[in-house]
């Protein structure tokens, strides 16, 4: 008797795997056209499956389906792990030789580091002449996403990592202007917290703490000895830099004591609760807030990170060209509408993000994304360290365990000494 | 030597896996060895031959002392309080209560749950806000008007990872207890009559007849216990994410490897916890195969 219930429980397990090999793979290909005879496809790889995002990507190929009805749109999109998921999955491919067409990455060195590095995409230059794209980007930008003078993706939106969130009422209640310096700032914090209020400043998990110290470092260094930091200009074992950290040391002062245990949302969220006076994020905040039904102006308000006004610290989504594209030319169409003004304004107002283009229809944005498109065009462009933009992902690895270890020691000194010991490890300095 | 058929058929039929362990352990944990003295840094492999010094970086790393640091703590604290607990709730079920087999099954339950979950749900209610944000058990304490218990739990400097053993334990202790249970079953009635025919208390009995009669079971749950606890992964992801403060070496090798792209040193880090818990499982083999021959 057991024997047999032995046996048939074998040919059940043996017939599940040989069944589930069958189906096909979880994250395969999802096809949103009905099938009809196309001439050519394209095959777009990215983890954009769900929200905004995901709603975006479909309303940009909706522009690329009218455009090019004789490509079809391969959506291969992987979930999980904000990315992570879906990078490795690339990685595999690369590794055997199957690259897809084109695929989403974040412009700037996490793009160039991993793949330019690992010879797996072409330059974009051409298609920027051929486009005239140099005349409707900002001229600031193009460096930022270039190796050596070539260009090498195509960035369809744009974020604002250096933006200060606050509370307008809380600031009227204690009588606090919007703080346009470092100093203007402190003395907000220390008003504030001499106010009573429980949570000056908020900040939450380890990245965040990493995003907000990105835009000190921004704010005290200013635009230029900021961006020598990344190609190794700037000492990191320098007076700057130290002075930075101090600043850095003082803001976590004013913040919540349990920023551990605190999402980005939940960091934000204080803001708009009325707990907190300010918050750091990028403007995907903007978004959420949104979502939570509060109004612009009057529930939250916005500026710059103190001491970078008229600096833009951006991050970006953008597309790349594989080196070796099966389908070379469609994957070309598909970059085109990547970066044409329809293909961005199709996509940027679902995705809450502005066009990495200046021309942009303002009608289609609302009123935090309008301020954002004229700082974009006007604003000095930097790029974001926590999002791929100026360091490469074993470099910014580097600078997240440095960042860690000085959360729970406290110790400036060894943190600037890790920061430095990291641009030499895995950054350009020597 | 003759092989008789029945010998022949049954090496066939268990040739298929274990080739196929060989190839997809054995095979990678070699290859995964020989990545971890190379150089290989980015996405395409580079097997630069560096000698030890990815594992002689790893000990001189700060980060990595931290993750040493993190695992003994949570260690000691987990092995013991599951073990103690364990004991504890068998030494209870073993007095022939009413309903016992419903209390066996509450407390073996959350051993059914996974890690994850488990993480999701001591997320929040180890909850370390104070003030008006407060939730979790700082609320309850709050209302029972046990403010002293009110702490910062898993955000407490240096000693967060303590706490991560909480849910550890909740989760493998009525396994431990399940362990204990068939050990004190075991135990013949007897044994227990005649010492109490000789006059030994309750706790004497305890003491030195029922321990030391499941010290065997003390051992293998330390073990089962143990690897789990240095191989801890997806409990601390879950309860807190990727923070520096409770890091242990499997999220340093998971965040180095696959954010970082430092693929030696990720391997380093994979040999020298497959390492540390064969230090632990491999003696354990040896003397229950020991013990197995000689029965």
């Amino acid at each position: 008797m057991q024997k047999k219930l032995f046996v048939f429980i074998s040919v059940l397990l043996i017939a599940a795997f040989v069944l589930s090999g069958c189906t096909p793979k979880p994250t395969d290909v999802v096809k949103t056209e009905e099938p009809k005879p196309a001439s050519s496809q394209v095959e777009v790889f990215s983890w954009w499956t769900g929200g905004g995002e995901a709603a975006g990507l479909e309303a940009m190929q909706k522009v690329f389906a009218t455009k090019y009805p004789n490509i079809e749109f391969v959506n291969a999109a992987v979930a999980g792990g904000a990315g992570t998921n879906a990078k490795a999955v690339l990685a595999t491919r690369l590794q055997a030789g199957n690259p897809p067409d084109s695929w989403q990455g974040h412009a700037g060195q996490e793009l160039i580091g991993t793949y330019v590095d690992g010879n797996q995409i072409e330059p974009l230059n051409f298609l920027y002449e051929e486009e005239g794209w140099l005349d409707v980007m900002p001229e600031t930008l193009i460096p930022l996403i270039s190796k050596d003078g070539k260009i090498y993706s195509v960035p369809v939106n744009i974020h604002r990592a250096n933006v200060l969130w606050y509370n307008p009422k809380v600031l009227a209640d204690n009588n606090i202007a919007v703080p346009t310096t470092m100093d203007e700032w402190f003395a907000a914090l220390d008003a504030l917290k001499a106010a009573g209020v429980e949570t000056p400043l908020a900040m939450g998990e380890q990245w965040t703490a990493m995003h907000l110290f990105e835009t000190v470092l921004l704010g005290t260094l200013g635009n230029d000895k900021y961006n020598g930091l990344w190609d190794g200009t700037t000492d990191w074992a320098g007076a700057d830099v130290t002075a930075a950290i101090d600043n850095y040391i003082k803001l976590l002062e004013y913040t919540n004591s349990d920023a551990t245990s605190l999402t980005w949302q939940d960091a934000s969220q204080l803001v708009v609760n009325g707990q907190a006076a300010f918050n750091v994020m990028g403007d995907w905040a903007e978004g959420y807030f949104r979502e939570l039904g509060k109004a612009p102006e009057t529930e939250y308000g916005w500026a710059p990170v103190p001491g970078t006004v008229g600096t833009f610290q951006f991050l970006s989504d953008s597309f790349v060209l594989a080196m070796n594209a099966p389908h070379r030319d469609a994957a070309i169409a598909w970059l085109k509408i990547a970066g044409s003004k329809e293909g961005q304004d199709a996509f940027n107002p679902v995705k809450g993000s502005i066009p990495a283009r200046k021309d942009g229809d303002r009608a289609l944005y609302g009123v935090y994304l309008q301020s954002a498109m004229d700082d974009w065009n006007s604003n000095v462009v930097v790029g974001s360290l926590t999002h791929g933009v100026v360091a490469n992902d074993s470099w910014k690895s580097e600078i997240d365990t440095a960042l860690g270890l000085f959360l729970s020691a406290k110790d400036g000194k060894a943190f600037q000494d890790a920061l430095a010991a990291a641009c030499k490890s895995s950054g350009p300095c020597k | 030597m003759r092989i008789d058929k029945d010998r022949l058929i049954g090496i066939l039929l268990v040739s298929p896996s274990i080739i196929a362990v060989a190839i997809f352990i054995y095979g990678f944990i070699g290859w995964s060895g020989r990545v971890s003295l190379s150089a290989w840094k980015g996405l395409n492999p580079d097997y630069t031959w560096v000698g030890l010094k990815n594992y002689i970086n790893l000990f001189s790393d700060p980060r990595f002392q931290v993750d040493i640091r993190n695992t003994v703590i949570f260690t000691v604290l987990f092995v013991a309080g599951a073990l103690i607990l364990g004991l504890i709730l068998a030494i209870l079920l073993d007095q022939d209560l009413r309903g016992e087999s419903i209390f066996r099954t509450i407390f073996l339950f959350p051993m059914a749950i996974s890690y994850i979950v488990t993480g999701v749900v001591w997320r929040w209610l180890m909850n370390p806000a104070q003030g008006e944000r407060m939730s979790g058990f700082n609320i309850l304490f709050d209302k029972l008007g046990l403010d002293f218990l009110i702490n910062k739990w898993y955000t407490t400097p240096e000693w967060g990872i303590a706490f991560i053993a909480i849910p550890a334990i909740w989760q493998m202790s009525g396994y431990v207890m399940a362990l204990y249970l068939s050990g004190l079953r075991a135990i013949p009635q007897e044994l227990r009559e005649a010492a109490r025919v000789d006059g030994a208390t309750e706790v004497q009995i305890y003491r030195h007849i029922i321990l030391p009669l499941i010290r065997p079971i003390t051992l293998s749950a330390m073990i089962i216990l143990g690897h789990i606890s240095l191989k801890v992964f997806d409990l601390i992801i879950s309860t807190v994410g990727k923070q520096l403060q409770l890091d242990v070496p499997a999220i340093y090798m998971w965040q180095t490897t696959f954010d970082g792209h430092f693929f030696g040193r990720g391997a380093a880090i994979s040999i020298l916890l497959l390492l540390s818990v064969a230090v632990l499982v491999i003696p354990y083999l040896r003397y229950s195969l020991k013990t197995e021959e000689s029965l």
